[in-house]
């Protein structure tokens, strides 16, 4: 493990400083400070009691629960597929692992709306998955379901690529200490190997979840935008847009941006503390 | 591809049966790797490329012969072809001030740079309404000397910008800080200049990672709905990108067509995987260090 | 496991930055439209797609020869509101086509760029065509739907867009209420009941009308499609006569998608007298005849196609000046605004 914190105490040696630190604020502030500062100042001038009446909305309230309601589950799945996909792609070996390997970052590329349409297609009642769901009397697509379906796809890869290195990385010679002393298997992936995954899910649980909150393009395609019961967060920005309450609109976003701050936050303190940890 | 008997190439060398699984459970966690896999990811995919297909390869070149697609490509390209060197320029700077020196409020200056990639796209359009719309707090001004940035281009390169913000720069700041100065230190010494020594020592030493956010930005610049779907407008043939064509036809009853759209974007994802894949393994090693993070 | 980086000076560095100037190289090539004489910018709703692209063809051919001068449409359409919102936040607009005069007058309240007397500056209350609002089902009509009173009924799906983002959905709202007025004599409770009653029918509330049609003929969900009747007739004929049928109910709403231009945007461009002529040419008695061959209802019927005619099914119909409505004025604020009858008879899942 590098340790970075012992790094680059040259003050005077490498040059630019002044250039690329002056570059970096100015660029930070001019796409992505003032406009957000912009946004927090509009939502500001409500004054505190019309804030309140927007967060407080029923339709708020439903839209915000279901967002992170079903991020957290969906972040939750991925946690667990995830890790037998990371576990699957370090430890085993099988035909066309590689390619496997390869199509884990398929969410990353592909663009969310191809994923949305294509997600619908497959899970709308007449779907290829989806008609076998109304066989058995349920449906997926139109339905909180399908917005879980939605969140899991883009989630998958956020689980998989954070616990993939530090498995690749775990010394395997105390599981085998595990085994010889006669810990059986489950036993010593449950005390030792599991333990040291934590951070890693944690970290992985928390980028999933922060962009499934967020994720609009291929949630609104395939969850039958009804208020109170599949209408994301997101959507109720765009509507409340729509419907010129721009006062609605800042305020949900604000609520959201700050509470993806403090998740932003919580990654950064689980990714100190492990590094404090393994470190 | 390797069977199951060939050795593996990385981790299969510390392989111990007595730390392993039972081979009923191996298949067992394989198949529901597989499985999950497949259902969630493979086979989205396939319909993609099946739907664009059904009807044959000469009615899918027709779907996309509309002059309104050709210019939501273009407009896509061009979208692309500016933001992602911004941010590349950005990533670089920013990877620089931050690996190569102390500072205090480092970790602060992280964590906004991170911050793009847990807004909602959807709060990143109105973030650009908000400042440069006709009510907003720079329209009237813009108004004014006849700029037009929201429903124009410059609007759609904002927020395009804005959604691949971390891109780049989160892929350099940990490989960077894990080189650490001393190969720039060595560099600068022999009475290298600040910039041959950037163009000579730190540039080559993180060209992979340097690739590979370049790879991951320019799929989501050419990829964005959301932010770029508030700003755009939706002028037929003008601030359409792909997707938001992709969506359009959809509405429109072209279902092939929409989904031949889609299929060229899918085609970009999966030129991304491959390229992504193929620096992977052939340059691991080099790549290993930016993964760790 | 950090890689040992040896002195390396391959000149990738200078291949970056060949790269980087060769795409700014570029961008001037990709980045210049094939520029008209003139353009215009047409902002319209979702369903009107194929009556402006045959329409828009028509005018610039009469412009061109008229005048020599060169003119390309170009078309923008969304949900009626978002479309609104954005010729509110500047989007180039020199007309609109909206679903409905409430979009407009939004547009006349947050902005200087058109007159709030806008609606008598065009005849007919600057509405050259009109639609209603019809029932999609499928063949056969399983569940026997034949006017409104069928789609409260336990079982029966209805489809249609949210009435807070689209305009087509405030004219299906409004026609489930003039029918209900009509039913119950006026007695609000009961046509706040009834109308809750359908809106509790209803399994997707898309946010456009193109949305719920999707979602009703491409996706199977729904008994009935709230729609509008030349988007009823599309859907029929894009998605096959075979699967679907139109039923018209007893009482409907007369919808009336008025046209406005944007004076302060065309007068900035500079083409406000192309802009005019453009709306002024949608009453001539061509263009008539290609609105009502799009399904929508000329306000010349006898300009129009008598073969096209025949397909607008006779019904009653309620204008939203009706006095139980008292015009968009009163039923913007009374029915859809925040907290309003609306929302407070649409609670799902509460």
């Amino acid at each position: 493990m590098a340790t970075p914190l012992a790094l680059g105490r040259r003050p005077g040696v490498i040059p630019g400083f002044g250039l690329t630190l002056g570059f970096t604020l100015a660029y930070l502030s001019l796409i992505v400070l003032i406009p957000l500062a912009g946004l927090v100042v509009r939502a500001a001038s409500l004054g505190w009691a019309d804030f309140m009446a927007i967060a407080l909305d029923p339709r708020t309230l439903a839209a915000l629960r279901l967002s992170f309601g079903v991020s957290a589950i969906a972040a939750l799945v991925n946690a667990v597929f995830g890790l037998v996909v990371a576990w699957v792609l370090v430890r085993y070996d099988f035909p066309g692992k590689r390619i496997i390997d390869a199509v884990v970052d398929l969410p990353f590329a592909l663009p969310t709306a191809v994923a949305g349409i294509a997600l619908t297609a497959l899970y709308a009642p007449n779907g290829w998955v989806g008609q076998y769901a109304t066989m058995l009397g349920f449906k997926i697509a139109y339905t909180p379901i399908g917005i879980f379906i939605a969140l899991v796809f883009i989630g998958i890869p956020f689980i998989v690529r954070t616990v993939e290195p530090v498995l690749a990385d775990l010394d395997r010679e105390i599981e085998e200490m595990a085994a010889t002393l006669g810990a059986r298997r489950w036993t010593a992936v449950r005390r030792v190997v599991l333990p040291t995954l934590v951070p890693a899910l944690l970290t992985g649980f928390a980028l999933a979840f922060a962009r499934a909150v967020g994720e609009y393009g291929s949630v609104i395609f395939i969850a039958g935008n009804i208020p109170y019961v599949s209408e994301i967060a997101p959507l109720l920005i765009v509507i409340r847009l729509t419907e010129f309450n721009y006062a609605a609109a800042t305020g949900v976003a604000t609520i959201m941006l700050i509470i993806s701050f403090i998740l932003l936050f919580a990654i950064n303190l689980i990714q100190a503390w492990s590094r404090r940890r393994l470190g | 591809m390797t069977d199951i008997a060939a050795p593996a190439p990385h981790h299969a060398a510390r392989f111990q049966p007595a730390a392993t699984e039972r081979p009923a459970v191996r298949v067992l966690l394989t198949v529901v790797a597989l499985a999950f896999l497949g259902l969630f990811l493979v086979l989205p995919l396939v319909s993609v490329f099946y739907e664009a297909l059904s009807a044959g390869f000469g009615a899918f070149v027709k779907a996309l012969g509309g002059r309104e697609t050709a210019s939501a490509i273009e407009l896509t390209l061009l979208v692309a072809a500016i933001s992602v060197p911004a941010n590349l320029v950005f990533g670089l700077t920013a990877s620089w001030a931050i690996a190569k020196f102390e500072f205090r409020g480092k970790s602060l200056l992280i964590t906004l740079i991170d911050l793009p990639f847990s807004v909602s796209p959807v709060t990143a359009g109105l973030i650009y309404v908000l400042m440069f719309g006709a009510q907003g707090y720079l329209g009237p001004l813009l108004a004014e000397h006849g700029i037009k940035v929201i429903f124009a281009v410059p609007g759609i390169v904002l927020a395009t910008i804005f959604v691949t913000f971390p891109f780049i720069a989160r892929e350099l700041i940990p490989i960077m800080q894990a080189q650490g100065t001393q190969d720039e230190e060595a560099a600068l010494s022999l009475g290298a200049s600040g910039w041959q020594t950037f163009f000579r020592v730190t540039l080559p030493n993180v060209k992979w990672a340097l690739l590979y956010g370049v790879l991951l930005c320019n799929a989501r610049a050419m990829g964005e709905f959301g932010a770029v779907s508030v700003v755009s407008g939706h002028i037929r043939g003008k601030t359409n990108t792909m997707p938001l064509q992709v969506e359009i036809l959809y509405n429109e009853y072209m279902y092939r067509a929409a989904f031949a759209v889609a299929s060229l974007l899918a085609l970009l994802a999966l030129v991304t995987l491959i390229v992504k894949s193929i620096l992977e393994w052939r340059y691991a090693d080099e790549i290993a260090a930016t993964r760790r993070h | 496991m950090v890689p040992l980086t040896t002195f390396r000076s391959r000149p990738i560095g200078r291949l970056v930055a060949g790269a980087l100037f060769a795409a700014m190289a570029s961008m001037p090539l990709v980045a210049v439209p094939a520029i008209a004489d003139t353009t215009l910018l047409n902002v319209s709703y979702d369903p009107t797609r194929e009556l402006y692209k045959a329409y828009d063809e028509a005018f610039s051919t009469y412009w061109k020869e008229k005048t020599g001068e060169t003119v390309t449409v170009e078309q923008s359409h969304g949900g009626s509101g978002a479309q609104a919102r954005a010729v509110i936040d500047g989007l180039d607009a020199d007309v609109v086509t909206l679903a409905l005069a409430a979009d407009i007058d939004a547009i006349a309240a947050r902005t200087d760029k058109l007159p709030k007397d806008w609606a008598t500056l065009l005849p007919d209350n600057s509405t050259p065509y009109t639609s209603t609002i019809v029932f999609l089902v499928r063949k056969g009509n399983p569940k026997g739907i034949k006017d409104w009173g069928d789609l409260v009924k336990d079982g029966v799906q209805v489809i249609t867009p949210n009435p807070k983002t689209s305009g087509g959905a405030r004219w299906n709202y409004l026609a489930a209420w003039a029918y209900a007025n009509e039913t119950f004599g006026g007695d609000e409770a009961k046509i706040r009941d009834f109308v809750g009653k359908l809106y509790r029918n209803v399994p997707v509330l898309d946010s456009g009308a193109r949305g719920s049609t999707t979602t009703f003929a491409q996706r199977g969900i729904g008994d009935v499609l709230l729609a509008w009747e030349n988007e009823a007739y599309l859907a029929q004929n894009e998605l096959g006569p075979d699967q679907f049928e139109i039923v018209t109910p007893s009482i409907s709403v007369k919808a009336e998608p008025p046209v406005a231009l944007i004076k302060g945007n065309a007068d900035a461009k500079g083409t406000t007298a192309v802009a005019q002529a453009y709306l002024d040419y949608l009453y001539s008695d061509a263009a008539q005849k290609i609105i009502a061959h799009n399904y929508y209802r000329p306000v010349k019927p006898e300009a129009a196609d008598p073969e096209d005619l025949k397909r607008f099914a006779a019904l009653k119909l309620v204008t939203v000046d009706d006095p139980q409505f008292g015009g968009w004025a009163k039923v913007q604020p009374a029915h859809f605004a925040d907290g309003a009858i609306f929302d407070q008879i649409y609670k799902p899942g509460q």
